[in-house]
């Protein structure tokens, strides 16, 4: 048995490197996904585009204006004479943000009456318009401490609250993204590999030959996915590799346990390939279907978006994501240094999905055959 | 040119599409599910932050703050805790984001009008969340100092934010115009970039070849399908997103419906151009389509990254790819009700980008069949 395994895997290892051009497919999309998505998905807003028109011209508004472009937060790209200029740069998308101070600022803070701020954002955006209106009230609820009675401030800040950030103190979003970025891309490739090459040989009839071969169904079935795990885990190897040392991100745990925990997440999302790939015909069909599964999957595991914000019945539905419970191994590893007394439960639920997906998948491919 | 053999190709292609079931609902079914997940199960919003509270002073008024925190709506809390270690195992397990410290002598130096300090630590792991996290915590506790102290406070600064186009700052309205150009991006990448692939993986590509059809026509005619079925697949987008979510449209239908031809002209040439140049692997061919059109559109476009956000080179690729076009047509005309003569310069390029890639794609499969 182990015999024809080897001969199978070494025939799909052979037909594979054989061409320079897989070579890319295989080591050069995961990276450029890597790059793409490590600069890309990020949460952090700053530089947005802001227009400032200033009626009052005087010491105090400049002083606000500079907080604001001191922040970081926002670039003042624009200066409007009228509001019907303000209403032009929106429209067009020039600036994202329009502050108005008005006439009288000065003498009104000065003669105590509340200064008019007038602020427009462009809400097509909502999340980035929802961060910069915080950042500009937080801005100006500084501007206005600072500008307060001793008397008044000490009362207002009573409380006071000492924020402290664990493990990832910068609150760097790319800490916690790439990790996460990782995750999805080896599920991606993986099940795309897999679904296309079993599907290939049946789309090409070369399933024929193997099937009067003397190779039996489960032996075909390991055969085939071997190669694949075996290319998955250097894939993993090299993004990884790429994200501590091209973008510097640190892994607080165990490297060993980290490969423990790709290689139950593998052996789930190989078992999915399988499985779709007994109900495929065509590499068109594979193709679609993969992509029709991956797209819920990444959305709806709490890469991008967290779980416990979701209506519950779209959480229950996380439960069947692989991709859900690698994202916690992953981030707690890389991030918070977790080991197994800690994530022994995602690792284990991985491990029965895996073994329950591909017990099913051969069941099937079983009866596909005979 | 010839009309008639365009004809007979475009009937091929559309009998081939008939014959395989299961991609065109995926087609089909695909851009509804995604409207779906990006309409009700995802939002930006964070709330129901997971708390835990050490509270070693025990008093009526530390439980009026925790009850602050909690009547916010911002957290949720998770549990007592005793011993400070126990925060660790908290974050680790992610069941709490958020732990508030209240020391023994918070009441004390309350009621002296002393300043009392609080600690807060924060998983910043997912840094999101944390951001979003403290300014809540901020904006708790100034609410509470105000309350217990009894201060009436006036702010110097008086700032009205206002939010255009969104006013309700739903980011369905933000997503759904957005989404249509990810759609258009997968039927591109799934269907078309496979057709030409697949003759030639096959071999039916010599028979078509001997026949007297010329590249342009059997280019033409592979297009005219899939064509159909893109545009089919926007307006059923459209329709969902304007009459199931009630996303607003308020510029011209008809503008929208012209652009989104244009570019789904664009596309769809695109997507040959790709399968062309796949010298007959349906599995390059696939991976091609996933870098070059669908990562793009999703990450590339501002569909839901701000491109702003992105590093400069970014930035500039951007440019190259016509969903950033879209993207910005879609949005101005969903929510800003742009003209067309605001949109001017983005059809041009689109116009230009669907002519160049269309002449592309016929001179190089005139060049593979020499």
């Amino acid at each position: 048995m182990f015999g024809r395994i080897r001969h199978m895997v070494v025939k799909e290892f052979v037909q594979t490197f054989r061409e320079k051009r897989n070579w890319m497919m295989l080591f050069g999309t995961p990276l450029i996904q890597l790059f793409m998505f490590g600069y890309i998905v990020t949460t952090d807003v700053n530089n947005i585009s802001t227009a400032l028109y200033d009626l009052d011209r005087s010491p105090e508004s400049r002083e606000l204006a500079r907080r604001l472009q001191a922040s970081g937060y926002f670039t003042i790209s624009h200066y409007p004479q009228s509001p019907d200029e303000i209403r032009n740069l929106l429209d067009r998308g020039k600036v994202l943000c329009a502050i108005q101070i008005d006439e009288h600022f000065a003498k009104d803070i000065a003669s105590h009456k509340p200064a008019q701020v007038q602020v427009l954002v462009d809400g097509t955006d909502s999340n980035t318009a929802m961060i910069a209106m915080n950042y500009i009230a937080g801005i100006v609820t500084r501007y206005n401490a600072d500008i307060m009675s001793p008397s008044i401030k000490a009362q207002l800040f009573l409380l006071d609250i000492r924020p402290r950030v664990w493990y990832n103190p910068d609150l760097k979003s790319r800490n916690y993204n790439v990790p996460g970025v990782i995750a999805s891309i080896i599920m991606l490739m993986c099940l795309m590999l897999t679904s296309m090459a079993v599907v290939r040989e049946r789309e090409m009839g070369t399933m024929e030959q193997l099937m009067v071969s003397p190779i039996k169904p489960i032996e075909l079935m390991l055969g085939k996915t071997i190669p694949f795990a075996v290319i998955s885990f250097l894939d993993m190897s090299l993004v990884t590799a790429v994200g501590v040392f091209w973008f510097g991100i640190t892994i607080k745990g165990s490297i060993i346990f980290l490969f423990l925990g790709t290689s139950v997440y593998l052996l789930s999302v190989l078992g999915m390939g399988l499985f779709l790939s007994t109900i495929l015909r065509t590499q068109q069909q594979a193709l679609m279907a993969t992509m029709f599964f991956n797209m819920p999957a990444m959305l709806l595991s709490g890469f991008m978006f967290p779980i416990d914000n979701m209506p519950e019945v779209f959480q229950y539905l996380t439960y069947l994501n692989p991709l859900r419970y690698f994202l916690v191994i992953i981030r707690g590893i890389f991030l918070k240094g977790s080991g197994l007394d800690v994530l022994w439960p995602q690792i284990l639920t991985l491990f029965l999905l895996g073994v329950i997906i591909i017990a099913l998948s051969s069941f099937r491919f079983r009866k596909r055959l005979s | 040119m010839k009309l008639l053999r365009i004809k007979a190709i475009a009937k091929k292609e559309l009998i081939q599409i008939r014959r395989d079931p299961l991609s065109l609902a995926i087609a089909f079914l695909m851009p509804v599910m995604q409207l779906f997940i990006y309409g009700y199960a995802i939002t930006f919003d964070v709330n129901n932050i997971k708390t835990v509270v050490l509270d070693r002073d025990r008093s009526s008024l530390s439980r009026e703050l925790v009850s602050e925190f909690e009547s916010s709506g911002y957290f949720t809390i998770a549990a007592y805790i005793d011993r400070y270690n126990d925060i660790d195992t908290f974050f680790k397990m992610n069941r709490a984001k958020v732990a508030i410290i209240i020391p023994e002598r918070f009441s004390k130096e309350m009621k002296a009008g002393k300043s009392a300090q609080v600690g807060v630590i924060l998983d910043g792991s997912d840094s999101n969340t944390a951001t979003i996290a403290q300014g809540y915590i901020d904006a708790v506790g100034l609410l509470f100092a105000q309350r217990s102290g009894g201060a009436k406070l006036s702010p110097a600064v008086d700032m009205r934010g206002r939010v255009w186009y969104n006013p309700e700052l739903k980011s369905r309205n933000f997503i759904i115009p957005g989404l249509i150009v990810v759609i258009m991006a997968v039927i591109v990448a799934l269907l078309t970039s496979l057709t030409v692939a697949r003759e030639w993986e096959r071999g039916t590509m010599e028979q078509l070849i001997s026949t007297p059809v010329s590249p342009a026509e059997l280019i033409v005619g592979k297009l005219i399908p899939y064509f159909c079925i893109g545009l089919a697949d926007i307006l059923m987008a459209i329709s969902v997103g304007v009459f199931w979510f009630g996303v607003p449209l308020k510029g011209s239908p008809l503008l929208l419906i012209l652009l989104a031809m244009i570019f789904t002209f664009g596309g769809v040439s695109f997507g040959i151009l790709i399968s062309i140049s796949a010298k007959g692997s349906q599995a390059i061919a696939s991976q091609m389509a996933l870098l070059s059109t669908f990562l793009p559109s999703f990450l590339l476009s501002g569909f839901m990254f701000a491109i702003s956000n992105m590093p400069a080179v970014l930035q500039l690729v951007t440019y190259i790819f016509p969903a950033r076009y879209f993207v910005t047509i879609s949005k101005g005309i969903f929510l800003k009700g742009n003209s067309a003569e605001m949109l001017a310069w983005e059809a041009l390029l689109l116009t230009l980008f669907g002519i160049a890639v269309f002449i592309l794609a016929v001179r190089k499969f005139r060049k593979r069949m020499d």
